[in-house]
């Protein structure tokens, strides 16, 4: 009982209701929607393609949950996306091999690499120059797409390597390799956060920089880190996104994404002033806006109107989230039972 | 100028706010063409007074007559509709405006539904006039020194006539040619005939532009004053409030001879250490075992020496020696490197990290210095938590309960377990009891003479006079941004020090 309360009152509430009853609207609507199948021994299933198209989206929030709990913002991750995918697209498509693994991996390399020294980048703004985040990644988001466009010489660069697609697309063990990658990324940030002392560094920079700075925290190489971290899973979301369609987009890649992925951020109950933050809540919030993109589409919702739907489920999640509201709903359940105490208002 | 009737009147105001009598039955008057100070150390309830004149704080009881009509304003805006207007400690106006804008702000002369700027500027320009201010109302407020944006704000306070003119600490930052600037125009304020209400920490500055001095200690009046009757040695001694038979209790706390101090050698030398408006080059020496303590009255620059020991601010000039090496504190980091932690004044901004645990708070300064990869053991963490909990009887004794539910007191001790868990070998305590109850005072000035007993170089600060007696071996005292004297706490008394710092030390 006392574990179900903590739970109701956990920031995480409302957005897993909110995400089992879209679950539930679907299943209604469809009874076959909680089916998963085996077929060819791969796993398939409704599910299965929530897990799967989840996989990019989640590796960006992921980012960007440690960029928005030291009281940043990184708008750039979908510019870092168009250029990943266009720098190993580019590469393979130009090599004389390119279905062999080895190019894939030197792809992979390349462009993880260069993921990781755009987000140190961003992390050389903000932490050293001292450029107000919004302002500092909004450099590489208008910049990005046009230094995609210069890799990909203004083409959509298709390519043809079976060893590529795998990473979009491809299952390993019945499970799609894109939903193991997101897993194992968000195992090794879990470890990572927690298991180290980074996690709390992290929230101490973002609750109170001037206390953590007399404290001695290094916040310089501390965000530094996780704009580095944001930019390297940007990256590989990057990766994913051109081997699902085995092309390289410099216009459209992972349009709009870093705005899903702080809904995400802000869904899963990390505050955008910076702090305490919780991975588990922005994987709930990524499943909430792609299970709601799914159900748009079972539930037959006219396209014109999707964008408001969307906006109907963020909204009341938002709104449940709110401490005000929660504070009003409480209060009305309690005023029956016992008088109204003044004093209490306060608190 | 008394034979004026006054222009505000307060009497018998009382506020409350939950476990502290902010105010009781105040008295303060006002008269039209005078410059009235308002004294007291931090707490005294000054600020109070100003809000509770302006509406932002409700009144208990008393009364409020402003021109012989009792009133009480509802906020700052119905009490500058009325006269009185306010020029807070931080400028509070728009540095990406023009100088007219912001003197124009809310009232600018408009023709039909759009603002006339012609007409604002030239009525800009017509109030600067009115204070003999050559300021070209189209520059930009922020090419102006934090003096002209000072005057600035001002101007825009006369816009609305104001018979009644509130400057909070208005020359906090400013350096004493801009000081003068403020004065001039304050003085033409005075001879229009207009009542200005001075709250500053400076004493030279009150005696140098006041006429009259109202002071407050604890949220009591203790009395009103002709500047020219109230000798500054009564000043102060009245704002720190110690009579002498408090005294005699004090001198009973061990004193460790200095004079065995004086052979050894210092843990850290200060030589010449200062930063252009903050603090003047000082000398300082901090023996290991000794407590140091920094006597002074609020803005006489202690805060701002500590932080230059600690590597909080930058020195710009001076150096420091620990034993035959310089060294340079570049940053807290830097300072906990060499084993010098700070503990500063602001509990709340620059202590305690609200929204972590009492655990967490307690590591943070263990786990900076380590660095984030190597994470301290849980095992471990929990030892060094237990441990500092037990020994400072921190309340309630629950490390996973979030710092910002615990009480002042409480918080403090959460701070202290912090720096302690660093093993400093120098530590520096910006008032460390401000704001906490008796019992737990008393606890922690016990902690620092055990420290210090122990082997610790400890830097205490703190504006009771009282405390700083009890604890140090030695005195510096501060007054105006100066170091102005040291001395050997051994049959000084309060009043010694309190002459002291009245007379700026050269005298006596």
């Amino acid at each position: 009982m006392t574990a179900w309360k903590t739970f109701v009152r956990s920031k995480i509430f409302w957005p897993v209701m909110a995400l089992v009853a879209l679950v539930a609207a679907n299943t209604i609507k469809t009874t076959r929607f909680l089916n998963i199948r085996v077929q060819d021994e791969h796993l398939f299933g409704a599910l299965i393609d929530i897990l799967r198209n989840s996989s990019p989206l989640l590796l960006v929030a992921l980012g960007m949950t440690l960029v928005i709990a030291t009281r940043g913002i990184d708008l750039s991750v979908g510019a870092v996306v168009a250029i990943s995918g266009a720098v190993a697209c580019s590469f393979i498509a130009s090599s004389p091999t390119p279905g062999a693994v080895v190019t894939v991996l030197t792809a992979v390399a390349i462009a993880v690499l260069l993921s990781l020294a755009l987000g140190a980048w961003n992390g050389f703004l903000v932490s050293v120059v001292g450029i107000q985040p919004i302002i500092a990644t909004l450099v590489l988001m208008t910049a990005g797409r046009g230094i995609a466009m210069l890799i990909t010489g203004g083409q959509i660069t298709t390519i043809n390597s079976p060893a590529y697609k795998r990473i979009g697309s491809g299952f390993w063990l019945g499970v799609p390799v894109a939903v193991l990658i997101a897993g194992g990324v968000f195992a090794i940030v879990a470890a990572l956060t927690r298991r180290t002392a980074l996690g709390m560094l992290i929230e101490s920079v973002g609750i109170n920089p001037l206390a953590s700075r007399l404290a001695g925290v290094q916040s310089r190489t501390i965000i530094w880190t996780v704009y580095a971290m944001a930019g390297v899973f940007a990256g590989i979301a990057g990766l994913m996104i051109s081997s699902n369609v085995m092309a390289a987009d410099a216009n459209n890649a992972g349009l709009f994404i870093e705005l899903d992925a702080i809904l995400a951020v802000v869904i899963g109950g990390t505050s955008l002033a910076g702090g305490k933050f919780s991975l588990s809540g922005t994987l709930v919030g990524v499943l909430v806006i792609q299970t709601l993109t799914l159900t748009v589409t079972i539930l037959g919702i006219p396209p014109a109107v999707t964008p408001l739907f969307k906006a109907i489920v963020v909204i009341a999640v938002c709104l449940m989230q709110s401490p005000v509201v929660r504070t009003k709903l409480a209060s009305r359940r309690r005023v029956p039972v016992i008088a109204p105490v003044p004093a209490e208002v306060a608190s | 100028m008394t034979t004026l009737p006054p222009v505000v009147e307060m009497r018998g105001i009382s506020i409350e706010f939950p476990g502290v009598k902010a105010l009781q039955e105040v008295d303060f008057t006002l008269h039209p063409g005078e410059i009235h100070a308002l004294m007291g150390e931090n707490g005294a309830g000054k600020s109070t007074l100003v809000k509770a004149l302006t509406g932002v704080y409700a009144i208990d009881s008393g009364r409020i007559v402003i021109d012989g009509v009792e009133r009480l304003f509802a906020g700052p805006a119905a009490a500058q509709a009325a006269g009185i207007s306010t020029v807070y400690q931080e400028v509070n106006i728009c540095g990406n405006l023009t100088v007219a804008e912001n003197i124009m702000l809310g009232r600018e002369p408009r023709w039909g539904g759009a603002i006339d700027w012609r007409a604002t500027r030239s009525a800009a320009a017509t109030h600067l006039a009115a204070l003999n201010l050559d300021i070209d109302p189209r520059s930009s407020l922020s090419a102006h020194s934090l003096a002209i944006q000072q005057l600035v704000a001002i101007c825009r306070a006369m816009v609305v006539d104001a018979r009644v003119l509130i400057l909070d600490e208005p020359t906090s930052s400013l350096d004493a040619g801009e000081v003068q600037q403020l004065f001039t125009v304050m003085r033409g304020l005075r001879d229009d005939g207009v009542a200005i209400l001075f709250v500053s920490h400076f004493l030279e500055q009150v005696y140098e532009v006041s006429d009259r001095i109202t002071v407050l200690r604890n949220g009591q009046l203790l009395g009103e004053y002709a500047t020219s009757e109230l000798p500054r040695l009564d000043l102060v001694s009245k704002m720190i409030g110690k009579s002498l038979a408090v005294l005699e209790e004090l001198e009973e706390a061990p004193k460790r001879s200095v004079a065995a101090l004086a052979s050894t050698v210092p843990y850290l030398q200060a030589i010449g250490l200062g930063r252009r408006g903050a603090v003047e080059a000082f000398d300082l020496d901090l023996y290991a075992g000794e407590v140091v303590g920094i006597a002074g009255l609020l803005g006489s620059g202690r805060t701002e020496l500590a932080r230059l020991l600690s590597g909080a601010d930058r020195a710009d000039v001076g150096q420091v020696r620990m034993g035959e090496t310089l060294v340079h504190l570049r940053t807290p980091r830097a300072a906990l490197a060499r084993k010098i932690a700070y503990s500063s004044e602001d509990r709340k901004s620059e202590g305690v990290v609200g929204d972590l645990t009492v655990r967490e708070n307690i590591m943070l300064g263990l786990q900076a210095e380590r660095g984030w990869t190597r994470r301290i053991p849980a095992k471990r963490a929990d030892e060094i938590v237990q441990q500092y909990v037990a020994a400072l009887d921190i309340r309630p004794p629950n490390p996973d309960m979030p710092a910002r539910n615990l009480s002042g007191g409480n918080q403090q001790k959460v701070l202290l377990a912090r720096w302690l868990a660093t093993a400093p070998k120098l530590l520096v305590l910006d008032e460390p009891t401000r704001g906490i109850d008796v019992g737990t005072k008393a606890e922690i000035q016990r902690l620092v003479a055990e420290l210090a007993q122990k082997g610790m170089s400890v830097v205490f600060i703190s504006s009771e006079l009282e405390e700083v007696l009890r604890v140090s071996h030695r005195i510096a005292v501060m007054r105006d941004h100066q170091k102005i004297a040291e001395i050997v706490n051994d049959d000084v008394g309060i009043d010694d020090i309190v002459e002291l710092i009245a007379s700026g030390g050269s005298d006596s």
